[in-house]
């Protein structure tokens, strides 16, 4: 080891140990083994004392968003002492608290796209988890085919006035703020579209929730009408809005993919054997389903291989492109996971509420049907094909 | 599909308008959202509704009111019914009840319950097993000799219209073996407990605390082991029945979205990765037609090769109304998410259904061992 790597491994070493006691001081015993994976997906619970203590906390450090510039209430830290961070917090049985579409989606694309004074003002509240955003892109008539949204913005010198649906706005119920792509120009498909940051509470807004076939209403029909959108909250070039929402896609996909990577939820195999019982040497108790529980997770195994790979890469720009395909292994990886533990359960995997089903069972059907979703939002699996043919493999037609 | 008789086209065609007209998906959506159908998870109206068309009694010799059309027209008419997802009793009620009578009772049960059962009075269910998986080797419920008949004690576990049958069908250990007896539920003992389930149906928890009956309520005329394999054997014939149904009208539905929802500036139908999961699923349905189809003939003239056509008929249904209600979700979209859309009742109806009575990993293991693999 050269000294040069020695000081490097040192400088990390002491980071740990910094991180160590930190989470040590602040993060509440409470909250131990709890994640919020389940209230991200149900949202709108309102969080308990130790939990805002926990978010305010890690909200002033800044990390929530450990590698987001400190500048702007980031974390400030490298990509090395951003994984020292998580280690720790995972050693801890902490988790993070800072998430949802701020982080996921929309801090990344501001720190691209936004001018000084939108990001001063609207990246500090994502990094303290102050501010819920949504997501208005999806209309009745434009899903897969984005581009052909209708919601229509005139401008109007200082303001824009919005007119126009969105819909299945995941906790829109809940949210502060819609990032939104709206039609700025109706003579031009890609090139009238713009990206529109609007107050969900300005007079106009409407959400109507609408309920999933889990039970959960997550989501909603988001209704605009005569709405006053100041022209400040215009993020890039007017009409230039559908490389951003592009570019924002695509932290969406790498964030969701991984669902597939997700340590969070037990293993399927653990989860079968209790249910199904093992044979002498130990074995699961069904061939076939032990097979098929096998090749699940082999395939979660080289798919975390894959995500480590393309972030190795990340700098040669293979993100871009690896982000549709982790996108659908990562779906296919958490469908299939849901589809053998209920099949492994049996009945108990498919209880509705009440009693005679622990709540692991019945979080497991819940789960189990949301988990639908993965491979329809963020642009769905035949999409992300389309994308590789396409864009990787070069088979475009005439 | 198997060439039917004038007599069984038209019980086909009968049951399907029934099941447009009278109990379309809507209604099913309407009880689940009901009293009736929170506490029951059925329609006591309809279920009366198809016992007077005569469709309890399918399998029932004339003798006794019933119509003695064999199982293959019981299975026609399960597939119509399920098609719109009516929710109702009369698979496990006409097609298994009266198989246990038929097959284990003796004349006098028979005279007893048969027109009760015709009439639509009566519903029974099968209680075997007594874990979340299907074990039927499993069993522990034990019955013992007391005086004037038998005392049964145990636990059976997600029996489906358990809650709401008048009979029990229970499998129970005895000195000699399992054996099938007929147990109606007000007899005292019987406790049950309700169990809501994700299709929104009926299924109960059945406790049997020393649960005395007399010396024939052990269905005798067939040995235990070989009754209860019989009795199954009909179950999984009659859920793959009312899967086929279901597989077809989650293929029709998603057919017709294709060809209305317009993305792209072109109904979605046009884009060849869809065309081509369509076309694949067509003929994953056709098998499992044929497969289901054989079954249910299978049982009705009592073949060598029944048990083995019936794993076939269950392994091939549950396979393929999996992928078919996932690519119902998946082919819809967003709205195949959303409650408000019958998506979702199928795929929850669907793995259900494939639980119930051996999955296809069970199913596959089983005819393995028919085939001495
Ligand atoms: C739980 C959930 C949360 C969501 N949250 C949000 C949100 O917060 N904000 C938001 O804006 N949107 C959100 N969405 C919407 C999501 O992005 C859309 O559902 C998605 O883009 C698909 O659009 P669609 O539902 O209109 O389906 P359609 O586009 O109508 O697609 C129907 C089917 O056709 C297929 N298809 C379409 N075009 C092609 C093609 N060219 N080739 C092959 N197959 C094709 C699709 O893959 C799909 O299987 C959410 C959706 C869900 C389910």
């Amino acid at each position: 080891m050269t000294a040069a790597m020695n000081d490097k491994q040192i400088a990390i070493d002491e980071f740990r140990a910094e991180v160590r006691g930190w989470i040590a001081q602040h993060f509440p015993a409470s909250l131990k083994g709890k994640n919020n994976a389940f209230a991200a997906i149900e949202g709108g619970v309102p969080l308990s004392p130790d939990q805002e203590e926990w978010r305010q906390a890690m909200g002033e450090k800044g990390w929530g968003v450990p590698t987001w510039p400190a500048a702007y209430g980031g974390g400030g830290l490298c990509g090395k002492q951003a994984a020292v961070l998580q280690e720790e917090l995972a050693n801890a049985e902490a988790y993070n608290p800072i998430g949802g579409m701020g982080v996921m989606m929309l801090g990344p694309t501001l720190l691209e796209f936004a001018s000084e004074e939108q990001k001063q003002r609207h990246i500090p509240p994502i990094c303290r988890g102050e501010i819920r955003w949504c997501q208005g892109f999806s209309e009745p008539g434009a899903g897969s085919d984005l581009a052909s949204l209708r919601a229509r913005a005139e401008d109007c010198g200082d303001y824009f006035l919005v007119n126009g649906q969105k819909t299945w706005t995941s906790g829109g119920q809940w949210s502060d703020w819609c990032f939104a792509l709206v039609r700025t120009d109706t003579s031009r498909k890609h090139e009238g579209i713009s990206f529109l940051l609007i107050d969900m509470r300005s007079p106009g807004v409407e959400v109507r929730p609408i309920q999933l076939i889990s039970g959960a209403s997550p989501f909603c029909e988001t209704f605009f009408t005569d709405v006053k959108v100041p022209r400040e909250n215009l993020v890039g070039e007017l009409n230039q809005g559908w490389a951003i929402g592009k570019r924002l896609l695509q932290h969406e996909r790498t964030n969701l993919s991984g669902g597939g990577g997700n340590r969070v939820m037990p293993s399927v195999s653990q989860i079968a054997k209790f249910y199904v019982g093992v044979d002498e040497q130990g074995r699961l108790d069904d061939p076939d389903l032990r097979q098929r529980i096998i090749r699940h997770e082999m395939l979660a195994r080289s798919f975390r291989l894959t995500a480590q790979r393309v972030m190795r890469d990340a700098k040669n720009g293979g993100v871009a492109t690896a982000s549709s395909i982790l996108k659908n292994v990562g779906a296919r990886i958490t469908q299939d996971r849901a589809e053998l533990t209920l099949e492994a359960m049996g009945m108990s995997g498919l209880g509705w509420e009440g009693d005679g089903f622990n709540e692991k069972e019945l979080a497991a059907t819940r789960l189990w049907l949301w988990g639908k979703a993965v491979s329809i939002y963020g642009g769905s699996t035949e999409i992300q094909n389309n994308v590789i043919a396409k864009r990787i493999l070069g088979m475009e037609g005439e | 599909m198997a060439v039917l008789t004038e007599e069984q086209v038209m019980l086909r065609e009968m049951a399907s308008s029934w099941a447009v007209e009278q109990s379309p998906v809507t209604a099913f959506r309407r009880l689940r959202d009901s009293t009736e159908g929170l506490q029951r998870g059925f329609s006591k109206d309809h279920y009366r509704q198809m016992a007077e068309m005569g469709w309890a009694g399918i399998l029932v010799p004339e003798e006794y009111g019933g119509s003695s059309f064999g199982y293959l027209g019981l299975g026609l008419v399960l597939e119509q019914v399920a098609q719109t997802l009516t929710a109702s009793p009369l698979m496990l009620t006409a097609g298994v009840g009266v198989s246990a009578l038929m097959l284990g009772g003796n004349t006098h049960q028979r005279e007893q319950w048969l027109p009760a059962i015709v009439a639509g009075e009566v519903i029974v269910a099968l209680a075997v097993d007594e874990g979340s998986r299907h074990h039927p080797e499993r069993i522990e419920c034990q019955a013992s000799v007391c005086e004037g008949g038998w005392s049964l004690s145990g636990r059976k576990a997600f029996v489906l219209e358990g809650g709401i049958a008048d009979v029990l069908l229970v499998a129970a250990r005895t000195e000699q073996g399992v054996e099938v007896f007929w147990v109606p539920a007000v007899t005292e003992g019987v406790i049950r407990h309700d169990r809501h389930m994700a299709d929104s149906r009926n299924c109960a928890e059945i406790e049997l605390r020393q649960v005395v009956l007399p010396e024939e309520a052990r269905l005798a005329e067939l040995p235990g082991e070989q009754l209860l394999q019989r009795l199954l054997d009909c179950a999984r014939a009659g859920a793959a029945a009312e899967m086929l149904g279901m597989a077809t009208q989650a293929f029709a539905v998603t057919l017709d979205y294709l060809k209305t929802r317009e993305q792209f500036d072109e109904i979605i139908a046009r884009f060849q990765a869809l065309q081509h999961r369509m076309a694949n699923l067509y003929g994953e349905i056709e098998l499992m037609r044929s497969a289901v189809e054989a079954a249910l003939s299978a049982i009705e003239s009592d073949d060598d090769d029944a048990s083995l056509l019936v794993s076939l008929a269950k392994a091939t249904a549950c396979d393929t109304l999996n992928l078919m209600t996932r690519e119902m979700v998946q082919l819809h979209g967003g709205i195949g998410m959303t409650d408000e859309h019958d998506a979702g009742f199928y795929l929850k109806r669907a793995r259900v259904l494939e639980a119930a009575w051996g999955n296809a990993s069970f199913h596959r293991d089983r005819f393995a061992r028919l085939c001495d693999y």
